[in-house]
């Protein structure tokens, strides 16, 4: 019998088409941010670009861990969307959904260190190990901001985090780490001014060495990325999709589109910040201050339970 | 099904744990390790513990990424571009790992284990966070110290600064 | 999938992180070697935990304590790495030997 608290098996197979447009739509808003010309067509012309463009091999690249990263970014970003709800149901509803997008995006975080190392690049290292770095710092304010989440509903379960908004969104209970949280969707995704690992300063840092279907790959897999950790604001602080009127899965489609405009507006507004700027902010002042949110969360829960 | 992913998992962890030790490139080597960790969480999934079959991939993805910049960082070949080997008594390692092996396989198949007792609670997280909380109070606390002495004692050796002079 | 089969595999990455234990110059390579014991270790824990006593959560435990002790073991190694390096500018244990003897 088909368990109705998740969605038929052959959703597994059209949620990477339903995050492809998703991607896409992100792809013009940021052409419409930026104010292009015909920004409808602006992904398009990206992609016809790099599929017919030469891909590069260098000398004495490691060629297995460089595709392998390469590879594993848009991976990695799916899989953290398998328990994303959309709608109501997700693909896969997972008792531990909340573990197991960290470890996804500590997977994807993995990858473009790969991809930095396979080229043999001087460029390409030092934007991977920029994301070393910037990663580390931000992975743990995220996990405190998402385990925070999950302490209000005090279930793992990404349902259960849905349902317990029922009465007040966690925005509201927990508004410090639904800041901390856009920020370190952001620098998880080296988006916006946290894009050192790929700036001009590197010669386009990790992604230095990739053109062609490779580059495709890897923007594709980082734009993902944005996409699903955007989207992933919507169950933990935003009460999936509860309000009136309108059927869940459209409430969830106006959460996603409000917050990915957030983050796209926050690429456009900030130039890039320096690593060893925003990385000590992290360390110093976001870890207690998501360990603080999180034991105020833990209070109310224990005081009201 | 389980029997065919146990033993795809099981071959997949000793191969690539073998691997480690085999490549010329560090990096790979690192990776390698990776992947048998991550068989390893796939075996203790299997086992029906989700939260620490996660938990266990989450954490050995961010300690390979640290482990592969302390490669890069130290070691004379990190891309194994000049093939070396950097053993030390390479048959007498080799001939007391397969004596170990022996032996533990041996008490393995020899020893009369005990039938179980009892069922898998049905939230097996909730019985661990219960455990911890509860009864397993002591070793909490335990891991808690000893973490925050590691985070100490990791500080000051790693500083420029070091234990007795002041920065070099 | 039977106990025996999950004791041989933990004992298979016990011996292998030892010959890589006792084999290695290179101090990052070693504490590889040491992880892949600890492997060995988790999956025989988590085997003991289903096929003996799954009612109880003292298994479970017994995992948490063994990979908190993996990251530990990890940490330390690698700033005690980190100072000798900076002390000497070599990384191999056969320059590390001052205590033999």
């Amino acid at each position: 019998m088909a368990d109705p608290s998740v969605l038929p098996w052959y959703a597994a197979l059209l949620l990477p088409v339903l995050l492809g447009g998703v991607t896409w739509l992100a792809l013009v808003g940021d052409a419409l941010f930026a104010g292009e010309r015909a920004a409808v067509a602006a992904p398009g012309r990206e992609v016809a670009r790099l599929l017919v463009g030469q891909r590069r091999r260098t000398v004495a690249s490691d060629a297995l861990l460089g595709r392998v990263g390469g590879a594993v970014l848009p991976v990695a970003a799916l899989l953290a969307a398998a328990v994303l709800p959309l709608g109501e149901r997700p693909v896969a509803d997972l008792s531990v959904g909340v573990v197991w997008f960290n470890a996804m995006e500590v997977l994807a975080w993995a990858a473009v260190w790969l991809v930095g190392w396979g080229a043999n690049s001087a460029p390409a290292m030092v934007g991977g190990y920029r994301f070393v770095a910037q990663g580390l710092a931000y992975e743990l304010p995220h996990m405190f901001a998402i385990i925070t989440a999950a302490l209000g509903a005090e279930s793992l379960r990404l349902t259960t985090i849905v349902e317990a908004q029922r009465d007040l969104w966690f925005v509201v209970v927990m508004p410090v780490a639904f800041a901390v949280y856009l920020l370190s969707a952001a620098a998880m995704a080296f988006w916006g001014p946290f894009d050192a690992p790929v700036a001009r300063d590197v010669a386009g840092g990790a992604a230095a060495e990739l053109s062609g279907v490779d580059r495709l790959v890897f923007a594709g897999g980082r734009w993902l990325l944005l996409v699903v950790a955007a989207a992933m604001a919507v169950p933990l602080f935003l009460g999936g999709g509860a309000g009136p009127l309108l059927p869940a899965w459209a409430w969830v489609a106006v959460k996603t589109a409000a917050v990915l405009a957030l983050l796209l507006w926050l690429r456009h507004r900030f130039p890039t910040v320096r690593v060893d700027r925003f990385v000590p902010f992290a360390w110093v002042v976001l870890i207690p201050l998501t360990i603080a949110q999180a034991l105020a969360v833990a209070l109310v829960v224990l005081g009201g339970a | 099904m389980g029997q065919v992913l146990f033993w795809t998992l099981a071959a997949a962890a000793l191969g690539f744990g073998y691997l480690v030790f085999r490549v010329d490139s560090m990096a790979r080597a690192t990776f390698a390790l990776l992947a048998s960790f991550l068989a390893v969480a796939g075996e203790v999934l299997l086992l029906g513990l989700g939260y620490l079959g996660v938990v266990i991939a989450l954490m050995m993805v961010v300690e390979m990424v640290v482990m592969a910049v302390f490669m890069v960082m130290f070691m004379m070949n990190p891309a194994g571009l000049v093939p070396m080997t950097m053993v030390h008594n390479k048959a007498g390692s080799a001939a007391i790992a397969i004596g170990t092996f022996v032996a533990l396989a041996a008490g393995v198949l020899v020893v009369d284990w005990p039938t179980r007792v009892g069922e898998p609670a049905p939230d097996v997280t909730l019985a661990l966070g219960e455990a911890l909380m509860g009864g397993q109070m002591l070793t909490m606390m335990t891991l808690g110290v000893a973490l925050f002495a590691t985070i100490v004692a990791t500080v000051v050796l790693s500083t420029a600064r070091g234990r007795y002079r002041d920065e070099p | 999938m039977t106990l025996e089969a999950f004791l041989l595999l933990a004992a298979g990455l016990f011996a292998i992180g030892l010959y890589g234990a006792l084999s290695q110059q290179s101090i990052v390579m070693l504490m590889m070697g040491l992880e892949l014991m600890l492997n060995g270790v988790i999956v025989a824990a988590a085997a003991f935990w289903y096929f003996v006593s799954p009612a109880g959560s003292d298994g479970q435990v017994l995992v948490v304590v063994v990979i908190t002790a993996m990251a530990i073991e990890m940490a330390v190694g690698f700033a005690v790495v980190t100072a000798i390096y900076r002390a000497r500018q070599v990384d191999m244990t056969d320059d590390a030997a001052d205590l033999r003897g």
